[in-house]
């Protein structure tokens, strides 16, 4: 059988539209993205080894990750009691709840990192009552975990809030007629089926968080070897007119958010093959 | 008759009991959530207004006589009229395209429209200085003819571009996919030209989702700040969008300043936010799942 590159239909445009589409995505998005893969081509291997394990760069990635991971938990844990509560109960203000969750999509990060800030400093509404415990938030690593928390929120609540409306609940009434009580329900027919979901959220929350700028310079303070993350180095290290240090963390950064991209398609792809299976 | 309805209330209580908490696990869990929501999103949503309405009204309003806030208004909406028709011009045609045809590689095209998402912000930038910028590819020769694409409004306008690309596009494709195309062989058919046919059958069908898409796309635009900071240069009056006029107030100490600037673009976040809780229930209730994954890609962060 020859190569069939595009199965024949009455509609037209085609050649127009995706032609269109290809063009237009070329020069946006891959032409300037591969340019910053051949400029790291002309950096030396030694040279790039060099910028990317530096101390300052290598604490910059152990905080934005660490936070990041940190976040993704907080938010896998939070976020599920908040599908759960917004799928299965009803109180007052539900609905508006439920709108709001989508925030830290639609509003600018530099909005949320003022605001972030405000309340979470020595006498913010919140920071002044940590204050006396001896917790300082703003202006410290805990501020970037604070300011990633924020991000990744609406992950995990709209992962796995489909999954939970889709459960069937006759499963839940099967097993609890079948002499199992609630808990049990919850871990062995429950989560079972949510694992996937919350997952892929979490994954999703993590691979935000790695490279979210705006929210977290308000409130990181900024030290190097402390609260630097590692964005905010690249961007350091642009206003230094150090282009190749830039482009070698950026590639750095590359990688990753790929690799991770790459991880949640995986974990969809094994969820839907579950799902089909069984 | 009313023994049966009730004894059919009675069995629905029971299996309703079956599958339901105690109260105080019910409550307790509600609290624990609203409580999350408070201290990550209730509480700063409000600390905006607060500290924008610090010093009152009068104060508020005096922050946007600045002509420093008017110019960045100004550009904010300069750059968000451009890359926002662009974005729509391809998000149309690729969601054509992608939806309505079979061919080779369209899986490895929908999964490369998301790139602009999963990369940094500050690398959306980096990119576009690498390219252009004074030791970039072409900027010896843009330099040569008096060109500024950096530190000037085209780069602005590309950097915004480049991280809103796929809003719109991520909007129409899965809805056109799951709509098929029968309805525009069928126009066709009748003797409708192409033209005629994407504007009298697949637009009417696509509008509220091209409608959310446009306003997100927008939103995002309006709001970038981690791409749009690389490649501005943050000159005054000249370079600054809103988001990055937040931040030189801020950085200046003049609170009040930079939290009313912020609450325009919280009030265009929230405007969004009300936009889309509409449109879905409108094409409730099949969207809401359908949508929910498809959007749930790795966000954009700006």
């Amino acid at each position: 059988m020859a190569l069939v590159l595009k199965q024949p239909s009455v509609l037209p445009g085609f050649g127009l539209t995706l032609g269109f589409a290809l063009f237009y995505f070329s020069l946006i998005v891959l032409i300037p993205l591969s340019g910053l893969i051949v400029k790291t081509t002309t950096l030396t291997w030694q040279q790039f080894w060099h910028t990317v394990t530096e101390p300052r760069a290598m604490a910059s990635y152990q905080l934005t990750f660490g936070a990041s991971f940190l976040g993704a938990l907080i938010n896998g844990f939070f976020g599920s009691v908040v599908a759960w509560v917004l799928v299965r109960y009803h109180f007052p203000g539900r609905s508006i709840v439920d709108a709001l969750v989508d925030l830290p999509f639609a509003l600018p990060t530099a909005v949320a990192g003022i605001a972030l800030t405000a309340i979470y400093s020595s006498n913010g509404w919140i920071g002044s009552y940590l204050e006396p415990l001896g917790l300082k938030v703003a202006f410290t690593p805990l501020g970037v975990l604070v300011a990633l928390t924020f991000i990744g929120l609406p992950f995990v609540v709209r992962t796995v809030q489909p999954v939970l409306q889709d459960l069937d609940k006759e499963v839940e009434e099967a097993a609890t007629t079948l002499g199992a009580n609630r808990w049990q329900t919850f871990r062995a027919v429950i989560v079972p089926e949510l694992w996937p979901a919350l997952l892929t959220g979490m994954a999703m929350a993590f691979a935000r968080s790695v490279g979210e700028y705006g929210s977290v310079i308000f409130i990181a303070g900024n030290m190097p070897l402390k609260s630097e993350i590692t964005p905010l180095l690249i961007m350091t290290k642009l206003e230094q007119y150090d282009y190749a240090g830039a482009t070698a963390l950026g590639v750095v950064m590359l990688v990753v958010s790929f690799v991770l991209a790459l991880m949640i398609n995986l974990i969809q792809w094994w969820s839907g093959r579950r799902h089909t299976a069984s | 008759m009313s023994t049966e309805i009730a004894a059919r209330v009675r069995n629905e209580e029971w299996k309703a009991s079956l599958t339901s908490e105690s109260t105080l696990v019910r409550w307790t869990l509600i609290a624990i959530a609203l409580g999350y929501l408070t201290l990550f999103l209730f509480v700063p949503l409000a600390a905006v207004f607060s500290e924008a309405l610090k010093k009152g009204l009068a104060g508020y309003f005096a922050s946007f006589q600045d002509p420093d806030t008017l110019a960045a208004i100004r550009l904010t909406f300069i750059a968000a009229s451009l890359a926002v028709p662009l974005n729509l011009m391809f998000g149309v045609a690729a969601a054509w395209a992608i939806a309505k045809f079979e061919f080779v590689g369209k899986q490895i095209l929908i999964t490369l429209i998301d790139i602009p998402l999963a990369v940094s912000p500050v690398i959306s930038g980096l990119i576009y200085v690498l390219l252009f910028g004074a030791q970039g590819w072409v900027g010896p020769w843009l330099a040569e003819h008096d060109i500024k694409i950096i530190f000037a409004l085209p780069g602005i306008v590309l950097a915004t571009t480049f991280v809103t690309v796929p809003f719109i596009a991520r909007e129409l494709i899965p809805l056109m996919q799951s709509q098929g195309r029968e309805e525009e062989e069928a126009a066709l058919t009748l003797g409708a030209s192409g033209w005629q046919t994407f504007i009298r059958v697949t637009l009417p069908n696509i509008k509220w989702s091209l409608l959310y898409g446009v306003i997100l796309c927008n939103a995002r635009a309006m709001g970038e700040f981690g791409a749009v900071s690389v490649v501005s240069g943050h000159i005054r009056g000249l370079t600054n969008t809103l988001p990055l006029h937040v931040e030189i107030l801020y950085n200046e100490y003049n609170a009040v300043g930079a939290f009313a600037v912020a609450s325009l673009l919280t009030l265009l976040a929230i405007v969004t936010l009300v936009v889309k809780t509409v449109i879905e229930r409108k094409s409730a209730p099949s969207r809401a799942t359908q949508d929910a994954e498809w959007r749930m890609q790795p966000g954009s962060p700006s």
